[in-house]
């Protein structure tokens, strides 16, 4: 694998983690179960839009062959996507969605956090933009997962599910590959292993306060940001997202 | 309008004390929340800010329809943005309405079971992109005619409400318009999508500014309350006026045969939208009311456990801070 082919890679990954999860979290609008809240995930789908708009632009930079932000999003298959399986599973109930956005926001931040130094400068750049807004993400999410476990029997056991739910997608995000390996090499990505340690810190703090247990099992399942084997949500996310893009080749919106 | 054939509620107060009143708002006072009203002025005034906050919600549901179908990332972007304003304008008004001794829930169950209403333009079907330029362009145009002149309404809450949304609302108007402008000239199927989303928008949209009202007496109290600012029709000619040429420019063909412009009046004629289809919409009859109604109540009711989670969690955290003082 070359440099260039690696970087374009790892900048799809974080341009596809933001687009995935941005999509889910713009499903609510209109559907929260009360308004301030329906304000704040648009406000969460707006950012991780405008993240994608940035990473998935320089990605197709990278790459050189012509492709903007938009043909990236819009015109690749399934298999060509890079995003953790966290960020494609479904809603389920605003405990899901906001335990999902929990994990993630501390994972985003922390990753953010090391991108800013990255030898890159037009990726420091972005990162740092993004950091304000993620550290505002995680702030709400762990808020609102802290104040909904330790609330009533009911909020507390549907969060706890959330959790064991999700769990098993944590692990995908410190596992290092060939892609993750040389940008690491090349002084852009921090090594996962360390993020991991300060991922556990943040986790095991929120959890703590929110008197939720951590799940065993350190299964992790994989396949999101190298593409081998997405989940079966992810298609049938493209085929909304995509959809006109697909219908009507080479109009302009 | 987004308050549509508010009626206005009678009053049996002391005849002076509502002469002094008239003669605040004939001065161009603005009545606050401590300030003595008449109980006709506030109830209808919660009719009225309550269904123009409840349209603003359900508002979100015919363009949040588009939002995970939006053709690019810009796109998204905008309408989400547009989305989540209209939601905002819904809790400034709910905010406006709860001085006047309402709360939001208690409006909201109103909404819920049917005894509060909505715009009627919200049942109508959003099913094409096409329609998103259509309903910025049309239903926002729309809702800007009214909004406009209700930022100098009598009661100070409504009117800064209004201030607020009006800053907000000439964007979603001009992100339709683009929308429009951009399928119009777009590829033969974008055009006629255009066409189409014009000819399913139109007189639903003239229906928002309601029946004509210059006979009606609720109107007429309204109207001296200043809390109705024109007649209805003042307002349809209005929106008629400023739409037609720009529909021109875009070279799509406004629905109606009769249109023509009126050298005397200086505005167009044009014909009425069918009113049995809009009492039919109102009654609850409209292609999308069950469904919209239907979406509120599944937030709400699948919301009640995170709101009473969040509540409980406060509750302890006032009570661990309480012992510990
Ligand atoms: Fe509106
Ligand atoms: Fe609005
Ligand atoms: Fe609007």
């Amino acid at each position: 694998m070359t440099d260039q082919s690696a970087l374009f890679e790892y900048l799809l990954r974080l341009g596809d983690n933001t687009l995935v999860l941005g999509h889910r979290v713009s499903e609510w609008c209109g559907h929260a179960p009360v308004l301030e809240e329906d304000i704040a995930l648009a406000n969460s789908a707006l950012d991780l839009i405008g993240q994608t708009q940035m990473w998935l632009g320089l990605a197709g930079e990278v790459e050189g062959a012509g492709r903007s932000a938009d043909d990236l999003a819009m015109l690749r298959d399934v298999w060509d996507f890079r995003n953790l399986l966290l960020v494609e599973q479904p809603n389920g109930d605003f405990g899901q969605t906001l335990m999902r956005q929990c994990l993630f926001d501390a994972f985003h931040l922390e990753l953010l956090t090391d991108l800013t130094r990255a030898s890159d400068d037009r990726i420091a750049a972005i990162a740092a933009k993004a950091l304000k807004e993620v550290t505002y993400h995680l702030d709400r999410s762990s808020e609102t997962v802290i104040g909904l476990s330790d609330g009533t029997e009911e909020s507390h056991r549907r969060m706890q599910a959330a959790l064991d739910l999700l769990w098993p997608y944590v692990g995908e995000m410190f596992t290092p590959d060939a892609v993750d390996n040389a940008m690491h090499a090349a002084g852009i990505a921090p090594d996962l292993t360390a993020l991991r340690t300060r991922f556990d810190t943040r986790i095991d703090a929120i959890l703590a306060e929110a008197t939720l247990t951590k799940p065993d099992s350190t299964y992790a399942q994989s396949g999101g940001k190298t593409g081998f084997r997405h989940s079966e949500h992810l298609g049938h996310m493209l085929t909304q997202m995509q959809w006109l893009q697909r219908a009507y080749p080479g109009a302009t919106w | 309008m987004y308050a549509q054939m508010v009626k206005s509620e009678s009053t049996q107060d002391a005849p002076e004390k509502l002469a002094a009143f008239q003669a605040r708002i004939d001065a161009g006072e603005k009545i606050e929340p401590k300030d003595w009203m008449p109980e006709g002025y506030r109830k209808t005034l919660i009719r009225q800010i309550g269904q123009h906050a409840h349209s603003e919600i359900v508002g979100q549901l015919p363009e949040g329809n588009w939002i995970t179908r939006a053709p690019t990332l810009e796109r998204k972007a905008i309408l989400l943005a547009k989305v989540q304003d209209e939601a905002g304008h819904g809790l400034y008004l709910y905010c406006a309405a709860e001085t006047l001794a309402v709360s939001r829930d208690e409006l909201t169950e109103m909404l819920l079971d049917g005894r509060m209403k909505y715009s009627s333009i919200f049942n109508y079907p959003t099913l094409t992109w096409a329609d998103m330029g259509a309903v910025g362009w049309l239903v926002d145009g729309a809702a800007i005619m009214n909004q406009v002149p209700l930022q100098r309404t009598s009661y100070g809450p409504y009117s800064r409400a209004m201030i607020r949304i009006c800053k907000e609302e000439s964007f979603h108007q001009r992100q339709g318009y683009h929308i429009m402008m951009k399928m119009a000239q777009g590829t033969p199927a974008q055009k006629k999508m255009a066409q189409d989303a014009l000819n399913r928008f139109w007189y639903p949209s003239l229906m928002m500014f309601g029946p004509s009202d210059k006979d009606s007496v609720h109107s007429a109290q309204s109207m001296k309350w200043k809390i109705k600012m024109n007649t209805n029709d003042e307002l349809r000619q209005k929106f008629v006026d400023q739409t037609v040429p720009q529909a021109e420019f875009l070279g799509l063909t406004v629905p109606d045969d009769t249109l023509r412009w009126n050298e005397d009046k200086g505005g167009y004629d044009f014909a009425e939208p069918d009113w049995s289809e809009f009492f039919d919409v109102i009654q609850g009859n409209g292609p999308c009311n069950t469904e919209r109604l239907a979406a509120r109540n599944k937030a709400w009711d699948e919301g009640a456990w995170v709101r009473e989670g969040l509540m409980a969690h406060a509750a302890k955290k006032r009570a661990a801070k309480l012992a510990a003082e």
